[in-house]
């Protein structure tokens, strides 16, 4: 770990100015994922900004009907506070379905958002990674890759994102609100996460100085038929390997809508509108379920060791959007899986 | 009073341990403490042209860089350097001894500072000059390199003709990964300099002599300069029982800056130490019709590293076990550029009878035999290596009782042929089997005149639970209440110690306690009856006995006269007797352990996810000193056996020699969600023979056989057989 200088922001207008003062200092909020980046010389920040104190931990209903959640609730909080667990239960249980409950407790919203790929060699400062030092190589692609994307990879990169609350908030439509230098902002959440490219060490669309200050979930969520299904090596306290928020409205066994999005498979959370289009208007069946699973996996590549995936991921959605249709969302506690 | 040996006594240092009364080696402090950080190498193999510590050393706080270039003086030859565990061909890593990089993690610099953060921070300032080395780190492509290592098992009959005659074969690889030990306690050494020179080295080791003779002999002390001490051990599983290298780096450091100085490693640095080494069994089986074997081959080829030969039996135990005319078993070893593997948890037999219970599994399927049917028509009451008969064996018992309690016989043979909903349900059953070995232990007992006993020994408690049986079976000898028993251990300078491994620290320590009590009460015996008008006055010293306090007639009830009267007449406060155990040399029966393991998962059959939802674990181990620790003991194997069958694996990119994912979040152990219901069954095994007490040992037979119930019921559950571990749903899937 490096040394660094510390500040603790006032409020969010220090904290861009904090941040735009110098280009080498990072946010902190809870701190379970920039501190074990800064333990293996990952992350060496000049300067800590602490924005904990910053009152960003609001969970209000908006005029629209929505929810609007500020940066620094704790994940915890934010998977049992009653409205999320009555209205946007998907967005519940993806949270819970990650890391585990000590974590969860210490977790800000916006930190998750923001947190890194889980790829060893991007862990490991002695292996090329171009995402942690841009134009020395990529290790995964002819390497230990049996965690890595399918979907929306480069020739620079073939990382995916962590979060399970990101394939959530994806599926939901949510937005982010962002703060800068030049004012606020807003980005869908599906916007907000990059594809490596060429520039893998940009993981999101924050700009530099930007700094989040919650996200908005949309009125609809979808509370009657959903579910979050994580495939993951062990029954819990795992990354995914593959992970699915399915969302429908029903009316009888007809779609009339459908939220479908994917973790563990690509650098952001992966939707694809035409899959979704697909299932408008079709009945509850395996086999549109099916249809739309190879609509959102089109074009998914393996590499030597991920190969497992698609299949695991197509089997996975057909699953998910099953437990959704028939209202038995997968539960978190109980590890059976529905 | 009642007898403490044999029931579930609780912990006597529990209470020490929840509330953090109980010290671990790192938690020891002293005045002026300096901290130490490692620095590692990022390469498996070559020099180190230089290492520039200028910018280290300018950090503010930091005392001092010690690399090969600075140090102080080593002992420079391989004798010096060995260990009581080292393994005999080969010669012990030194650290910071020269400029060879024979691993990549491998300690180039200790960075010592004022205080820890300082020293890790001023590690990223060091810079390291290479030049490297071809490297090889992947014991399949080196395969075909393997030299064969002697065994003591001899090959039985002609294997190769009575393989070509079988009638029914079953031969394959299977392959177990690099494993580590992962215990709790980070490895850690806080050595307290005095100003005399003489250093107290708290370190977390199995065996404090061990160490203190090896330190003594690398730095080239007295035994009177140095003391180990290591009270509490926060799990080791076989990790500790060599010196680490963090040892010899404290030391260093405190001889170094005459200070005292504190080492603890990182859980990453902790991948550069011992682990369970990768193996390829080959098994080989060959049955006659009537399902009895006629033929069993056992070939492993195991990782070592390039400067020590280590192995350990993992092809012996088929051979052993059961009944089989012709056999043959070899273990080859591939040098690699990686650190030595060490002892873990039941070494050699855990990957070794993995692979025999699974193949047993799969011979029994081309039979059309019931598992436990194949092991009942091979089973032996003789060891079948030496051909002489056991202490004791109720292998058969555990069979029965074990699949009594899980309910085997309504199991469907039939691969796929049991469900639940949506998940294939698999039984699959195994074999466990390990040594039960004793080992020269010495004991003190320093009985009071207030009726309480100190009872001291250099031996480890790794959380097995030494302190608790040493307290029990003291009370029992003593006839003293357990709460006026005191129990220290792990120190250098008390009574004779092995390190605390191999299952043999219960049978051995009780044995040095009855051994030491004994002549305790020889002493108050003759005392008592010498007392003017004493009751136990006509009796010989043979007939009196020590209970509830008092030294008493074993025949004539009611006379006896209280250990305190006995003391004060004979004006001693004290009465101190040490004692080695006594074990006689008795080579005409085996001595092992044995259970049956049962298992049933669940296994999503679209999504390949598994359960482990029931696991039944039958252990014939002899006397059970105390079930509740016992049981613990045989929980903590189980689940471990889960971990090996699904989870546990360190992961290498050969192309840089180097292990990926050594932290807790990427080397998967099984969580509470892993781990289901599991039934530990004692069998009831009475054995005269083997010691007095009867006691066999429980540390490692609790995992032997679990990976195996577990892979064969995945196969009974999926048809599926994968023989790779660990079995993680993408094998399912393909
Ligand atoms: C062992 C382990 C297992 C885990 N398992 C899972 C899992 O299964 N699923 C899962 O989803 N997650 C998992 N996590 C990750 C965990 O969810 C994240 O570490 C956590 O959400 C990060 O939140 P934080 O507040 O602690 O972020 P920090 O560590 O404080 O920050 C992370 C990053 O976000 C930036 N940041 C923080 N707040 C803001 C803001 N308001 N605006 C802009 N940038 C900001 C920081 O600068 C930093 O770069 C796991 C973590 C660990 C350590
Ligand atoms: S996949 Fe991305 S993060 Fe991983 S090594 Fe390649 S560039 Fe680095």
């Amino acid at each position: 770990m490096n040394n660094f200088d510390y500040s603790r922001a006032s409020d969010v207008s220090d904290a861009i100015r904090l941040l735009t003062a110098d280009p080498g200092a990072k946010l902190i909020a809870g701190g379970t994922n920039l501190i074990d980046l800064m333990k293996e010389n990952v992350e060496r920040p000049s300067r800590l900004i602490d924005i904990t104190r910053l009152p960003l931990r609001d969970i209000e209903e908006t005029a629209g009907g929505g929810l609007r959640i500020g940066a620094l609730v704790p994940n915890s909080d934010l998977a049992y506070h009653p409205l999320v667990e009555q209205r946007y239960p998907l967005l519940a249980s993806a949270i819970l379905a990650g890391a585990s409950a000590q974590l969860r407790n210490m977790a800000s919203v916006g930190g998750n958002l923001m947190q890194r790929t889980r790829c060893a060699y991007f862990y490991d400062t002695t292996t090329p990674c171009n995402k942690r030092s841009p134009g020395t190589g990529c290790s995964a692609i002819d390497g230990l890759n049996r965690n890595h994307a399918i979907l929306g990879t480069s020739q620079s990169c073939i990382a995916t994102n962590p979060s399970d609350m990101s394939v959530a908030l994806a599926a939901l439509g949510a937005l982010v609100h962002i703060a800068g230098p030049s004012g606020q902002r807003t980005l869908a959440l599906t916007d907000f996460h990059r594809l490596p490219d060429d520039k893998p060490h940009l993981d999101t669309n924050l700009g530099s100085g930007e700094i989040i200050t919650a996200i908005e979930l949309p009125a609809h969520g979808f509370a009657r038929n959903f579910s979050y299904l994580k495939i993951r090596d062990r029954l819990s306290y795992a990354f995914a390997l593959v992970s699915v928020a399915a969302a429908l409205e029903l009316e009888g066994n007809a779609i009339s809508e459908a939220r479908l999005a994917l973790g563990g498979v690509a650098h952001k959370p992966w939707r694809s509108l035409e899959a979704e289009a697909a299932l408008r208007g079709k009945a509850a069946t395996p086999d549109h379920f099916g249809h739309a699973a190879d609509l959102l996996l089109q074009g998914a590549t393996a590499r030597s060791h991920n190969g497992f995936k698609i299949e695991l991921a197509r089997r996975a959605i057909v699953r998910t959007l099953m437990q959704a249709a028939n209202a038995t969302p997968q539960s978190q506690a109980h590890k059976k899986i529905a | 009073m009642k007898a403490y040996v044999g029931t579930a006594t609780s912990r006597v240092d529990g209470r020490a341990k929840v509330t953090g009364a109980a010290k671990y080696a790192g938690e020891f402090s002293a005045k002026g403490l300096a901290h130490g950080f490692v620095v590692e190498a990022a390469i498996p193999r070559g020099r180190i042209v230089r290492i520039d510590t200028h910018e280290a050393l300018k950090v503010a706080g930091v005392l001092e860089v010690l690399t090969h270039v600075n140090r102080p003086p080593l002992a420079d030859t391989d004798d010096a350097w060995k260990d009581e565990v080292a393994p005999e061909k080969g010669s012990t890593f030194r650290p910071v001894y020269d400029d060879r990089i024979k691993f990549n993690g491998q300690p180039i610099a200790l960075v010592v500072a004022e205080d820890w953060e300082t020293a890790k921070f001023a590690a990223t300032r060091l810079y390291v000059e290479y030049e490297e080395e071809a490297f090889a780190t992947d014991l399949e492509s080196e395969r075909d390199r393997a030299t064969e290592v002697e065994q003591p098992h001899k090959p039985r009959g002609d294997a190769a003709a009575a393989m070509t005659r079988a009638a029914v074969r079953h031969e394959a690889d299977y392959v177990l990964p690099n494993e580590h030990h992962n215990p709790m306690e980070l490895f850690a050494t806080t050595v307290v300099w005095d100003v005399g020179g003489k250093l107290a080295v708290h370190d977390k080791t199995q065996g404090v002599q061990n160490v203190h003779k090896f330190l003594c002999s690398v730095f080239g002390k007295k035994p009177d300069d140095i003391r180990v001490i290591s009270p509490y051990v926060g799990g080791a599983f076989g990790s500790a029982l060599r010196p680490q290298y963090q040892v010899v780096l404290a030391t260093l450091a405190a001889l170094a800056l005459k200070r005292s100085v504190r080492v603890v490693l990182t859980r990453q640095q902790m991948y550069g130490l011992g682990y369970r080494p990768m193996t390829i069994e080959r098994v080989a089986l060959g049955a006659k019709p009537d399902g009895t074997l006629d033929v069993v081959t056992h070939e492993a080829v195991a990782v070592t590293s390039r400067y020590e030969d280590f192995s350990r039996n993992d092809t012996g135990w088929a051979e052993q076990l059961y009944k089989s005319p012709n056999s043959r078993s070899s273990h080859k070893l591939v040098h690699l550029d990686v650190s030595t593997p060490s002892d873990m948890r039941a070494p050699g037999a855990a990957s070794g009878v993995c692979a025999l219970e699974c193949a047993m599994d799969e011979l029994a399927i081309a039979l059309k035999l019931d598992p436990i049917e194949l092991r009942l028509k091979c089973y032996s009451d003789r060891d079948q290596s030496d051909d002489v008969p056991y202490t004791s064996k109720q292998l058969r018992e555990c069979y029965a009782r074990g699949a009594e309690a899980f309910g085997w016989s309504r199991r469907d043979p039939a691969p796929r042929s049991m469900r639940d909903g949506k998940e294939l349900i698999g039984w699959g059953m195994a074999t466990g089997v390990w040594e039960a070995l004793q080992m020269p232990v010495a004991v003190r007992i320093v009985l009071t005149a207030n009726g309480h006993a100190e009872i001291s020994c250099a031996a480890s408690d790794v959380g097995t639970g030494t302190y608790t049986i040493v307290a029990q079976v003291a009370a029992d000898a003593l006839g003293l209440p357990i709460e006026n028993i005191s129990v220290r251990l792990a120190d250098s300078t008390l009574p004779q110690a092995p390190v605390e491994g191999g299952s043999w620290m219960a049978a051995s320590s009780a044995h040095a306690v009855l051994g030491a009590a004994e002549e305790i009460r020889r002493e108050l015996a003759g005392l008592a009856k010498a007392i003017p008008g004493s009751p136990l006055a006509e009796l010989d010293a043979a007939d009196v006995a020590l209970a509830d306090g008092m030294v008493a007639s074993r025949t004539r009830k009611g006379a006896a006269v209280s250990i305190a009267d006995v003391m004060r007449h004979s004006n001693l406060e004290r009465i101190e007797k040490e004692k080695l155990n006594e074990f006689a040399e008795d080579k005409s029966h085996a001595r092992n352990t044995h259970s049956a393991v049962f298992a049933e998962v669940k296994v999503d059959e679209e999504l390949g996810v598994i359960r482990v939802t029931r696991v039944v674990s039958a252990i014939a181990a002899g006397r059970i000193l105390n079930t509740k620790t016992g049981r613990s003991q045989i929980m903590g194997g189980v689940v471990w056996g889960i971990g090996m069958a699904l989870h546990e694996e360190t992961v290498m990119d050969h192309r840089f020699g180097r292990i990926m994912n050594p932290n807790f979040a990427e080397y998967h152990i099984p969580v509470n969600a892993d781990v289901h219901d599991i039934d530990v069954i004692f069998v009831d095994e009475p054995d005269e023979r083997i010691n007095k007490l009867g006691i066999k040992g429980i540390g490692e037979i609790g995992i032997v056989g679990v990976p195996a119930a577990i892979a064969n019921a995945v196969y009974h559950a999926t048809g599926k057989r994968i023989r790779r571990f660990p079995i993680t749903l993408d094998k399912l899937l393909e």
